[in-house]
């Protein structure tokens, strides 16, 4: 599946993980994925949620095998 | 539309959280203008508020020096800055706070000859009324009806204070409510006067949550409603205003078509 916007967050904590996401998420139509880096640990716990309550589906969940997953996204996909 | 730099997202990442602010919100606030007008009790508070959200462009408009009796409420000037011009006490507190803010100064009091072109001068998305006198308030009451601009009225007294929002075509006016300034033996003197700093701080600072629930177009304003508070009894009361169809100013007879200027009344004591 090709992503429309990849984004790596790996180098920020809670909040700015989220912040920077909603960011990108908001400049992209519905529908349009984003592919996510994240860190192993509170980011991967909490932001698939977060983005959940924002009416975003996560499509795929990949674990990197190297501290980082990565996910795609899909805007507006729950709403 | 500009990008928001990392560092402005991390500044703004609490209000940008809110699903309505976001990116987009943000963008708004910091392309806003909003113009105080009085840096004291009401538009200290407001101010530094305003400017900690990244509003782009903030005016303020004050013809007067900070005084020691004025630091026990107006918190944007410091004890350093006593017999300075409060605009520029104003613009190196807002300045020092967030350097996304743009001040624009102006040293005068609001007249029925300056006021259109102080709010025309950035033709001025929303302005706050941080007055102390009712020949100002009924002053830029008028002038923001004639010039169809939004503005949050406010006073504080004692332990009391008072707001009010008006948006034109939406709402009533202060005059809808008040008519016209009260008779001169009516208005307390400044010796019966005194307020609770903590005034200016609650009552400012609702000014300034309007101004940017205007801004972003999110939630119900102050329209139609004017807001009293009473810090003794702890008392917020929401009463309901309807528009004056007789209103001088906005009725369906304006007999108000021109700006004026009322007398103020006289005070012997230092401000």
């Amino acid at each position: 599946m090709n992503a429309d916007e990849f984004l790596d967050i790996t180098d920020v904590v809670c909040p700015m993980t989220f912040v920077k996401t909603k960011v990108v998420l908001e400049d992209l139509d519905d529908g349009q994925i984003l592919e996510l880096r994240l860190n192993d640990g509170e980011p991967i716990q909490n932001l698939p949620r977060s983005l959940k309550d924002d009416g975003h589906k996560i499509l795929e969940l990949a674990n990197n095998d190297d501290g980082t997953f990565t996910i795609l996204v899909e805007k507006g996909g729950l709403t | 539309m500009i990008k928001l730099a990392n560092e402005q997202l991390e500044r703004y990442s609490r209000q940008i959280i809110l699903s309505q602010v976001g990116g987009k919100g943000q963008k708004k606030i910091l392309s806003s203008k909003v113009l105080i007008i009085g840096t004291g009790g009401l538009g200290s508070p407001a101010a530094m508020y305003l400017a900690a959200a990244g509003v782009g462009h903030i005016g303020l408009v004050d013809y007067d020096t900070v005084d020691l009796s004025n630091l026990q409420r107006q918190i944007i000037h410091q004890t350093c800055d006593v017999g300075r011009a409060k605009i520029e006490s104003g613009r190196e507190t807002i300045n020092a706070l967030n350097p996304d803010v743009q001040v624009h100064t102006y040293d005068e009091q609001v007249t029925a000859a300056n006021i259109r072109d102080i709010i025309g001068d950035l033709d001025y998305d929303f302005i706050i009324d941080g007055t102390d006198n009712f020949p100002a308030k009924f002053l830029i009451n008028d002038a923001c009806v004639l010039m169809r601009k939004p503005f949050s009225h406010a006073g504080i007294i004692r332990f009391q204070g008072q707001t009010i929002t008006y948006v034109p075509g939406e709402s009533p006016c202060y005059r809808c409510v008040f008519n016209e300034p009260p008779p001169k033996d009516a208005v307390p003197t400044c010796r019966q006067a005194g307020v609770l700093g903590v005034m200016g701080g609650v009552i400012g600072t609702i000014q300034a949550t309007e101004a940017l629930k205007y801004i972003l177009g999110v939630g119900e304003l102050l329209t139609g409603y004017l807001l009293t508070y009473d810090a003794l009894t702890m008392t917020f009361r929401k009463i309901r205003v309807p528009h004056n169809r007789r209103c001088k100013i906005c009725g369906e007879q304006p007999t108000i078509t021109e700006l004026v200027d009322y007398e103020q009344p006289t005070c012997d004591f230092k401000r």
